[in-house]
């Protein structure tokens, strides 16, 4: 018995020993980040320039990040919240202060982006790239244009069965919401009822419900039009020059994703530096460039590709500024409600 | 061996080789089961995470009990409903790997031994690919102007696409094929060892093959039949990949539900509770082949 | 036993076609999926001619051979310490009775019958609550606790058809019972430890669920990093490395088979 339990102790003890030798301080950073969102010449760059090596381990919802976070994942560096996201985790303590407005490249943060609701002084976050939820169709097998509404989503008629939506509780809520002229965070269960009966609804004109692989879908034909993410809709519009992307008029959620820094993170320093460098015009360029999504840095203008300013899913028309609706955290109540809708939709 | 079995300081080194495994699964498997069980009834924290040391059963009545719009407490079937959905495609799964799997379990087992065996390895290999490769390739196969549809529009079958993916077909396809190995096995290892002359005198008896397959065959592989049924509906009662990857997502799994409270919905407390539900079920589950397989013995 | 029967599948109509029906079913998506991976074009399932460069591609991509590091490290180091434990406890189990058999190894297949799921919401409160941060450490204390049985019932197995005739000999020759152990036992049982190793080794590289729960920072497994490409879309570079993942689990069992049958010769 006592030589089992020796063995045990052993095991762990060789377990623990493992552990720390792994995450020694060294000139390496850990990056948490969504899928498709930098590409791997940024990151060798980034490493050929500063001789810090980058490791890359992917998210896929904000709601994932938290969780890992709070789960105890020690040792990420850098990862990637989306604004409304970023209160509840400086409140729960999981982001340590970078005061990005202070770093040398902090000067280039655009206008409008220096002083966001979620976090004012910058205190935790810097800025990384901006972009929109709307629709994206191709109007070769629309037949022709459609108008620009969340009707087009929600009553489509003869569209019924070529639509996708995301699959994401926050954004077909929301969705439905501007649609309805609902308050995206209400706390009423009577709006939460119009909500859901909305989607219920919906649900037999949709295909599938899916946040991934969605430009290849359009792009293929599977479906004429996507709920989506403007980056993605400017990959399909590059690939298919029929396609257009809908700014819906009863409203359309603006969100930005930002770079910080968790508390537990193992390369602090390290990643104080790669957020610099990010704030770089000529960097933060190359992830636009590739991703598709507008960053949030003065001076990048020159180094972007030229279609995407012509691209109206990247480069937003001036016209539709006051559709824009910021996207936010809503109270426990109201997330309560909306994860019922989700629930009870998907049940 | 034998003259040694009898020392009890052998007895010692014995115990001293076999704890390490059960402790480590006891440890590493027992013991989270346990916290599982301990959180579920904690109280949760609004963001995630939760707070240890206040107790509340909250989270199972939240599986049946909701709050009512006026304020009161009524039934609430959407949590039931998932479970339920998952349960009926973990049956049918059974019941379409049942099918897929005895004529040619049956096959195999009538073949002289060196082919059989060659059988068997060939029906193992997709249960050792990896879950997402085999649910990438049927998506390769069945997307809308996938291979089945080039290949069928390409013959002059069919003229316009037949939009496979995405569909409760797609799901069924995925998860048999998934499955089909833990079947055929079972299913094989009884028909192997199952006396074939009693087909040749119920043939000879004048039986014809139907009356022969259910009052000869069957009944004299029955516990195969149980243990197959078992290990298909167990582990079809967790997956979630399939359906969400080849079904489009419209409804729900136990899987997906239980995910969710890890993520959008955050609730940590109600993830756990319905894991361990889960669990309970399959501890039934897995009693049941006890009480309808255990006439074993008697063939 | 089977020629007296060779004439009952004839017999039974219909049982040759649908075993065959059953072998394209299996076969077709793996077929498919290794052609079209040397397709040359930009869609994946258009075919434009051989190539090998989403091969080329994919190897090349710093991302893809952290990922298959991570794999390999995690599937060495788990299934190595899962069999270890497996086969002392297959021996402990050997011979005469031991007292709470009943209950221990029942014990040691536990983790088959629990559906991934549950493992990886229990694993991960269970670390989340002791304090073992999420990473690779994590990962292979979760996967070494999936591989035992798998190893266990490969060792046990050809533990039980084994003659302890031999044995038997050695110790009458006045063998010590560890020279008896290392110059006998060990031998005969060689082969069924490796094949009980290379199961375990694959069971380990191929989960998904539980590593997606516990993975934490420079721990993303082959699974989660395709999980990742699947997410981008149906394209030629995830069907490359679909077949790579493929083709390693198929490598891993193919060894273990041919180590079986010399075992049986």
């Amino acid at each position: 018995m006592s030589s089992a339990r020796k063995i045990i102790l052993g095991l762990f003890a060789a377990l623990a020993a493992f552990g720390p030798a792994l995450a020694e301080e060294e000139k390496k950073i850990n990056l948490y980040f969504w899928p498709a969102y930098i590409p791997e010449e940024l990151l060798q760059r980034f490493t050929k320039e500063t001789g810090i090596a980058i490791t890359l381990d992917l998210y896929d919802t904000n709601e994932a990040l938290l969780a890992k976070l709070q789960a105890g994942a020690t040792g990420y560096d850098v990862v990637i919240p989306s604004d409304y996201i970023v209160p509840t985790m400086v409140k729960a303590g999981l982001l340590q202060k970078i005061d990005a407005k202070a770093m040398p490249n902090g000067k280039n943060i655009a206008d409008g982006f220096t002083a966001p609701s979620f976090d004012p002084e910058r205190a935790y976050t810097a800025p990384y790239t901006w972009g929109t939820t709307g629709l994206v169709y191709d109007t070769a097998k629309t037949g022709g244009e459609l108008p620009d509404s969340w009707s087009v989503f929600f009553e489509p008629g003869p569209l019924s069965g070529k639509i996708a939506s995301l699959d994401d509780e926050v954004e077909v809520f929301n969705a439905a919401a501007y649609y309805l002229g609902i308050d995206k965070c209400t706390e009423t269960p009577a709006d939460a009822q119009k909500i859901l009966d909305l989607l219920l609804k919906q649900k037999p004109d949709l295909k599938l419900y899916s946040s991934s692989a969605t430009v290849d879908r359009v792009i293929a034909g599977e479906v004429a039009v996507h709920h989506i993410w403007n980056g993605a809709a400017h990959k399909v519009i590059a690939a298919v020059p029929t396609a257009r992307y809908i700014y819906a008029r009863e409203g359309v959620t603006q969100w930005a994703d930002n770079l910080a820094i968790p508390t537990t993170a193992a390369h602090p320093d390290n990643a104080r530096l790669f957020i610099n460098w990010m704030m770089d015009p000529k960097n933060i360029a190359e992830v636009t460039n590739y991703a598709g999504y507008m960053n949030s840095i003065k001076g990048s203008e020159p180094y972007l590709k030229p279609e995407l300013s012509r691209d109206a899913s990247v480069n937003m028309p001036a016209e539709f500024a006051d559709r824009m609706r910021p996207s936010k955290e809503c109270s426990p109540t109201a997330r309560e409600l909306r994860n019922k809708v989700w629930t009870k939709l998907k049940k | 061996m034998s003259r040694s079995a009898y020392n009890p300081a052998n007895r010692l080194r014995r115990y001293v080789q076999t704890l390490p495994a059960v402790l480590v699964i006891a440890l590493l498997m027992g013991l989270p089961m346990v916290m599982m069980g301990f959180v579920s009834i904690v109280e949760r924290a609004p963001d995630g995470g939760v707070h240890w040391g206040e107790f509340t059963l909250r989270a199972y009545s939240n599986f049946l009990f909701e709050e009512s719009l006026m304020g009161g407490v009524e039934l609430n079937t959407d949590y039931v409903t998932i479970y339920i959905r998952s349960f009926v495609l973990s049956g049918l799964t059974v019941v379409g790997t049942l099918l897929i799997a005895f004529p040619a379990a049956l096959f195999i087992a009538l073949q002289p031994q060196e082919r059989r065996n060659f059988y068997i390895f060939l029906i193992s290999i997709p249960f050792w690919v990896n879950l997402l490769v085999r649910n990438y390739a049927w998506i390769l196969l069945l997307r809308t102007n996938g291979l089945i549809d080039q290949a069928l529009i390409g013959s002059g079958i069919i003229s316009e696409p037949l939009d496979l993916l995405y569909t409760d077909i797609a799901v069924a396809i995925g998860l048999i094929y998934s499955f089909l190995p833990l079947m055929v096995m079972p299913l094989y290892a009884a028909l192997e060892k199952f006396d074939f002359s009693l087909v040749e005198a119920a043939f000879d008896l004048g039986a014809n093959r139907i009356k022969t397959l259910f009052y000869v065959i069957i009944p004299g592989v029955r516990p195969g039949i149980v243990a197959g049924s078992i290990l298909v509906f167990i582990p079809g009662l967790g997956a979630y990949v399939t359906p969400a990857l080849l079904g489009g997502s419209k409804s729900m799994m136990i899987g997906n539900l239980i995910e969710n409270q890890f993520g959008a919905a955050r609730d940590w407390p109600f993830g756990a509770a319905l894991s361990f539900v889960l669990l309970i079920v399959v501890a039934l589950a897995a009693s049941a082949r006890i009480l309808f397989g255990g006439k074993e013995k008697h063939l | 036993m089977s020629n007296r029967f060779q004439s009952l599948p004839w017999r039974l109509r219909g049982l040759r076609s649908a075993t065959i029906l059953l072998f394209a079913y299996l076969y077709l998506p793996i077929a498919v999926l290794f052609v079209y991976s040397f397709n040359g074009g930009a869609m994946a399932t258009i075919w434009e001619g051989f190539s090998v460069r989403w091969y080329g591609e994919v190897l090349s991509s710093a991302n893809f051979r952290a990922a298959a590091t991570n794999s390999l490290v995690i599937a060495l180091a788990a299934a190595g310490i899962a069999t270890v434990l497996a086969t002392m406890a297959a021996l402990g189990f050997r011979g005469r009775k031991l007292g709470g058999a009943g209950l221990m190894m029942p014990f040691l297949s536990f983790p088959l019958v629990i559906p991934e799921i549950v493992t990886a919401v229990a694993t991960l409160i269970f670390f989340i609550s002791i304090g073992v941060p999420l990473g690779l450490v994590g990962l292979i204390a979760a996967h070494t606790v999936f591989c035992i049985p798998f190893a266990f019932l490969t060792v046990k197995a050809r533990l039980d058809s084994m003659d302890e005739t031999i044995e038997r000999a050695a110790s009458d020759l006045y063998a010590t019972p560890l020279k008896g152990f290392y110059y006998v036992t060990l031998p005969l049982l060689w082969p069924a430890v490796m094949s009980g190793f290379l199961l375990a080794f694959i069971v380990s590289l191929d989960d998904f669920i539980i590593s997606l729960f516990l993975a934490g920072p420079s721990s993303t497994t082959l699974p989660i990093y395709m999980f990742g490409m699947i997410r981008l879309g149906v394209t030629p570079a995830v069907n490359a490395i679909s077949v790579v993942i493929l083709v390693l689990s198929l490598a891993v069992v193919g060894v273990a088979a041919l180590i079986n049958r010399f075992n049986r010769i």
